[in-house]
């Protein structure tokens, strides 16, 4: 018990200090040097992490295989984005459509309420955005939950493909604008302290704050009596039923529950980017997460956690040089061309799906290693000072 | 004969792409019949097969008589090659995982193939013969529409002898029914499964030939979509089954085609005043189809069913 709680501080701690690490590395790298990447990619795979675990949530622990997280953060984009247009924005966006919202919540909370306001608006509409996407999945779970290990994941992905198609229709137009972008939304920049000439910004601490919250709250599930019966379901469906507990009940919790947070990061993933455009979360996007849960280790959230940073980090900085011609010290413009970078990448992933099959961190979490590596030391010492005596 | 004029061309286009999609998902029932696996990599090969063409004769300007036959066996090989590395080395680890695979080598190819092709849009060659543009009943098409059908139906028909009185063919029953009893009855399962593969790509090959002679260009991400839709045929046919998977195809080959049409032929007939652009639906209706067989028999039309053990 004593052992839990440290771990828990030592935990608390960590995550205070990379914030505030954060908070002070946003303001020395200025936007025009190449660490300015460092500040992107840390955004955008702490976005990514929220997701992966959401999905992992379903995946890892639950055991349901559900491929449709790309159809659930276009929703909580959407949503998102269409609720923090400012309506003075609005025409330039609904360029070929009467729009029929006008509703903006930073707007109006802000003009109430002052920045507190706003970030209230701000705050709602993410939340909306993942409770839509939880509302879908709660109404196709009836259904689809139904359905057994790969069936499941082809049903998902292909609810996935008709949201896309529904988004993209002309006849909702006013709302989703079609097929045409939307824009000029509220978006990670516009979280800042300016104090006289001074401007603080926040934008890489408000996305990591966020993915924080969100990661912890899965974990709490994960550790509750709730997780505990997820964890039943994935190792057995019958006895877990003999025991008592109501599958269909728990599993369209977790369903809704990670679609709730692929929402989130749907949103998230909106305030990052500068537009939002239905065509953007294709199959491929889940693939790519997939990818970043098998990378971390399935049913581990700190796996998944260090699989998207890996994979944005590798994906989007590191390996950057691969497309223009130079890397490390090679230096080969013929074969270093667009999109070598990726194909690297992507016989990386075969390797480790091939050859490290379990991932980064099986399903096991970080303080285990921790944990692992301290015994280690303190089983060596007592040795050393036998010797000593002796 | 308004009605039927509008409806022909859509209907016609519609068995054509049906055919197309018949022939992939023959790849996808099979794989599945014996491994279990959704080879999402399929569609892939579909579509790195379609490059090869575009490649052999376009860059490296190879007689189209012998391209044909020349892509079709680099299809063939890439398949056998696929097996052999990506899966054959899971074949005792959890399906999760083999499916895991089968996904990042789809994501592999695409990549492979942007970077090969620098992500523009290649134009498919013209075939002489299956390009040419015929009339039928008035409407316009090119030679393909009409050949598809028939084709995809004598090929199925070798196919489903060359299962049942063969004795490769009899093997691959024997190890789709029960994969450890075949094993222990002598049966090589790893060349059953390469066979599997290699019948499965060689359609693929001759069903992207086909379809790309419709289509004016092959981009990486062509091959997702008509992957897609040719593994809910699979679904809907009864995964497994050789004839349902032709049957789905054509299902869903001929309802896409109409709800491309809808608007014109709802229009046509009187129902609606003005088009409500139902056309965004057409793929997304495949998927309407997955669920609906799915929730009311999910062993699809012509399966067998499954009991479950525990």
């Amino acid at each position: 018990m004593e052992n839990k709680k440290t771990q828990n501080i030592t935990t608390v701690v960590g995550i205070v200090f990379l914030l505030l690490l954060v908070i002070v590395l946003e303001q020395i790298i200025s936007p025009t040097s190449t660490m300015a990447m460092l500040l992107t990619v840390t955004k955008k795979s702490a976005i990514y992490a929220v997701v992966a675990v959401s999905m992992n949530l379903l995946n890892g622990f639950t055991g349901l295989f559900s491929l449709g997280q790309a159809g659930f953060m276009l929703m909580g984009a959407y949503t998102y984005a269409i609720f923090t247009i400012p309506r003075a924005e609005r025409d330039a966006v609904y360029y070929y459509y009467d729009q029929a919202m006008e509703l903006s919540f930073p707007e109006v909370f802000g003009n109430a309420l002052g920045s507190v306001g706003f970030l209230l608006g701000v705050l709602l509409a993410i939340i909306l955005g993942g409770l839509v996407a939880a509302a879908v999945a709660y109404v196709i779970g009836f259904p689809v939950l139904r359905l057994k290990s790969d069936y499941l994941a082809i049903a998902t992905l292909g609810f996935a493909e008709i949201i896309r198609a529904l988004f993209q229709w002309t006849k909702l137009g006013p709302i989703t604008n079609g097929a045409n972008p939307l824009k000029n939304y509220v978006r990670l920049n516009s979280f800042k302290i300016e104090m006289g000439d001074t401007t603080i910004g926040l934008s890489t601490f408000t996305t990591l704050l966020f993915a924080t919250i969100c990661i912890g709250i899965m974990v709490m599930l994960i550790n509750s009596s709730y997780g505990r019966a997820f964890k039943a379901i994935r190792e057995d469906e019958v006895a877990a039923e003999a025991m008592g507990i109501n599958l269909y009940k728990h599993k369209q919790i977790a369903f809704c529950i990670s679609c709730f947070f692929a929402g989130v990061g749907g949103a998230m993933l909106a305030m990052f980017a500068n537009t939002v455009q239905a065509n953007n979360f294709k199959s491929n996007m889940t693939f790519e997460i997939l990818l970043i849960v098998v990378l971390g280790g399935i049913g581990s959230v700190s796996g998944s956690c260090i699989g998207a940073v890996l994979f944005v980090f590798a994906a989007e900085w590191w390996l950057r040089g691969l497309d223009s011609g130079k890397w490390l010290f090679i230096n080969a413009p013929g074969v270093l061309r667009n999109g070598f970078r990726l194909v690297v990448f992507s016989v990386g992933i075969m390797i480790v799906i091939l050859f490290f099959r379990r991932g980064i961190m099986g399903d096991k979490e970080l303080p285990y290693y921790a944990k692992r590596i301290r015994d280690r030391f303190i089983i060596n010492k007592p040795k050393a000072g036998e010797k000593e005596n002796g | 004969m308004d009605f039927f004029n509008t409806t022909l061309p859509y209907m016609l286009s519609g068995i054509s792409v049906g055919g197309q999609y018949a022939l992939i998902a023959i790849g996808y029932t099979m794989v599945y019949g014996i491994l279990r696996l959704i080879n999402f990599a399929h569609a892939d090969v579909f579509m790195v097969s379609a490059l090869l063409m575009v490649y052999a004769v376009s860059t490296y300007s190879v007689m189209l008589f012998l391209a044909i036959p020349l892509v079709v066996t680099l299809t063939v090989l890439l398949g056998f090659t696929i097996e052999r590395v990506a899966y054959k080395p899971l074949r005792n680890a959890p399906r999760m995982s083999v499916m895991v695979s089968a996904i990042g080598v789809s994501y592999l190819l695409q990549n492979l193939a942007l970077y090969i092709t620098g992500g523009l849009n290649k134009n498919y060659p013209t075939i002489p013969w299956l390009s040419d543009s015929i009339t039928v009943f008035g409407a316009m098409t090119k030679r393909v529409t009409v050949v598809t059908p028939f084709l995809t139906i004598a090929l199925v028909i070798v196919l489903v002898m060359l299962i049942q009185r063969t004795k490769i063919g009899t093997a691959m029953r024997a190890v789709a029914k029960d994969f450890e009893t075949s094993q222990l009855m002598g049966i090589k399962i790893n060349s059953v499964i390469s066979m599997t593969f290699i019948i499965g790509t060689f359609l693929a090959g001759i069903g992207s030939i086909l379809y790309f002679t419709n289509y004016p260009g092959v981009t990486p991400q062509a091959g997702a979509m008509p992957g897609l839709k040719a593994f809910v045929a699979a679904v809907f046919g009864g995964i497994g089954s050789v004839p349902g998977a032709v049957l789905g195809g054509f299902t869903i080959g001929i309802c896409e085609s109409l709800i491309k049409g809808m608007d014109s032929i709802l229009v046509s007939v009187g129902i609606l005043k003005e088009p409500l652009e139902l056309a965004t639906f057409s793929d997304a209706f495949t998927f309407v189809l997955l669920i609906v067989i799915l929730v009311f028999k999910p062993t699809g039309l012509l399966g067998e069913k499954i009991s479950d053990k525990v």
